[in-house]
């Protein structure tokens, strides 16, 4: 028996700001559920599956992601489930059901508010517990650490990291989502002091408190409920050892494999790739590993260089790429998303206007 | 290499301590205020009319913004209760003593609170009991400003008027 194909048919996220004062995560939820259902005239009652991802260590609270389903309403029951990781990868977990033939619907959300914990010591935490977690280096120190071996390996140097940067803080005010913005020139940011040499400023990604959603369907309903869904035509995603010492920190191993594995190669190129590089130089490491050529669209919406919500931004990547999709701009897009310090995991999944035959 | 293994570690300790900033939110700072005002407010679900206080903000069956607000008065009904028996370290109240899901009156969620004033064996399901709030300059956006809730006298609520709040 064939899986059917599943697409993204719908797209949502909040204003992604440094600090939400005022509203918890149901309450910001809210909202975006809202819109996302609203986008396709859909309610609750219509979807089949639940997924989401969140950490419960950014904001202390122990089970906010049950808390968090208030802002969807599940009665009467409903499938649901939750992984304690960016939101892309609650979605991988939606298409397999989608892809088991069970279920033709599944909303996916995410919510990440960084700014009630202190996330460098949050971060820190996920290290191994023995060598690196007692240590406390945070993630800009184990990014700088990559960057320079990305220098002393001759593969970048420091005016193609402020490069990224000015590209997608520019690229960001196109997007009324985005947290950081700006229209500096490389030049500009160049004379940034270090803050972690050799990151500046620039380099590193803001701290953000957001939520997104995708409502992800599958063969026929998708295009019932969407004039251009935007198709999975694959998806795969691949995980590093703990051990950071253990890798070559200036490739990208695992995010070549979840290409391939989602059918992404050079023979198959894509328009649009929204990917996930907290750090300025990881989109450079990124680029290589996909083998993207200078005519493909990397990061429009500004990436996670201009919002970058630690459970969320991963998830924001495949809905961007995805509303290129939909919205007609792209005919191919990728989304990625990262997790864990210097690009430890990787997950990759490929859109395209055109609907498979099958679920991959 | 020596012949002798050495003592293998058995305990590493690397202490962890995060610090939180908490966000109650729209509905619960509402929530609170009204507690240091010595006032139970509430909210409203616009589809099921259901009325929540606690309220989080969203009628957690409908996934809808409660907006409208409700002030419950100070009576409710003991939907259920348990005795404590046991004394534990940081006790503050003389044992037995009663812990009790109270419904207030016109509200669709029972909340806990102490029962006092009254001998633990005497409390039941469906007593009627009103809050006894702590003295005015004591009021705070704290569950503590209620310090109890005590028999109100009136007849006991008919099972039928709680069942679905055990």
């Amino acid at each position: 028996m064939s899986s059917p194909p599943v697409a993204v048919v719908s797209f949502a996220q909040s204003p992604q700001v440094r600090r939400e004062d005022h509203r918890n995560e149901v309450e910001m939820l809210m909202p975006v559920i809202e819109e996302v259902f609203s986008n396709i005239k859909v309610t609750k009652d219509d979807m089949g599956f639940v997924c989401s991802g969140s950490s419960d260590y950014l904001v202390g609270a122990p089970f906010s992601f049950v808390s968090a389903l208030d802002a969807v309403g599940v009665w009467p029951p409903m499938r649901e489930s939750h992984v304690e990781m960016d939101g892309a990868w609650a979605l991988y977990e939606a298409w397999t059901m989608l892809l088991s033939g069970d279920v033709e619907t599944a909303l996916v959300y995410s919510f990440g508010r960084s700014s009630p914990g202190e996330l460098a010591k949050i971060l820190a935490l996920q290290l191994d517990p023995y060598y690196l977690a007692p240590l406390w280096p945070d993630p800009p120190a184990l990014a700088a650490l990559q960057a320079r071996a990305l220098i002393d390996a001759g593969k970048a140097d420091e005016e193609e990291f402020a490069t990224v940067a000015a590209r997608s803080r520019r690229d960001a005010r196109a997007n009324p989502f985005a947290q950081v913005s700006s229209d500096r020139t490389t030049a500009e940011l160049m004379a940034e002091p270090y803050v972690v040499s050799p990151l500046r400023r620039h380099a590193l990604p803001p701290i953000t408190d957001g939520v997104a959603a995708i409502v992800l369907a599958a063969g026929d309903r998708a295009t019932e409920l969407c004039e251009r869904p935007a198709w999975i035509s694959g998806m795969d995603h691949r995980i590093e050892t703990h051990a950071l010492g253990a890798r070559d920190l200036t490739v990208s191993e695992s995010t070549g494999l979840a290409a391939r594995g989602a059918g992404v190669d050079r023979d198959a190129t894509v328009d649009v790739a929204e990917l996930h590089a907290p750090f300025a130089h990881q989109e450079l490491i990124l680029r290589e590993a996909l083998a993207l050529g200078p005519e493909v669209s990397v990061n429009p919406s500004g990436g996670a260089l201009a919002a970058n919500a630690v459970m969320v931004a991963g998830l924001i990547r495949i809905g961007e790429a995805a509303k290129r999709v939909m919205d007609g701009s792209a005919r191919r897009a990728l989304g990625h998303a990262t997790s864990g310090p210097c690009l430890q995991q990787n997950l990759v999944c490929a859109l395209s206007a055109e609907r498979p035959s099958g679920g991959r | 290499m020596s012949g002798q293994a050495p003592e293998p570690v058995a305990v590493l300790e690397t202490p962890i301590h995060v610090d939180y900033s908490f966000t109650a939110g729209l509905a619960q700072s509402r929530f609170l205020k009204g507690l240091a005002e010595g006032r139970f407010l509430g909210q409203r679900c616009p589809r099921c009319k259901k009325v929540y206080v606690p309220p989080r903000g969203s009628c957690p069956t409908d996934g809808v913004p409660t907006t409208d607000e409700v002030e419950l008065g100070n009576t409710g009904t003991v939907t259920t209760y348990c005795v404590v028996n046991v004394p534990f370290q940081g006790q503050a109240i003389e044992i037995p003593y009663i812990c009790a899901q109270i419904l207030l009156d016109g509200a669709n969620l029972a909340f806990m609170g102490l029962i006092q004033e009254v001998p633990a064996d005497q409390v039941r399901m469906g007593m009627r009991v009103e809050a006894v709030w702590v003295a005015p300059d004591e009021l705070g956006p704290t569950m503590s400003s209620v310090k109890y809730f005590r028999p109100n006298g009136e007849p006991d609520a008919d099972y039928e008027t709680f069942a679905e709040y055990l």
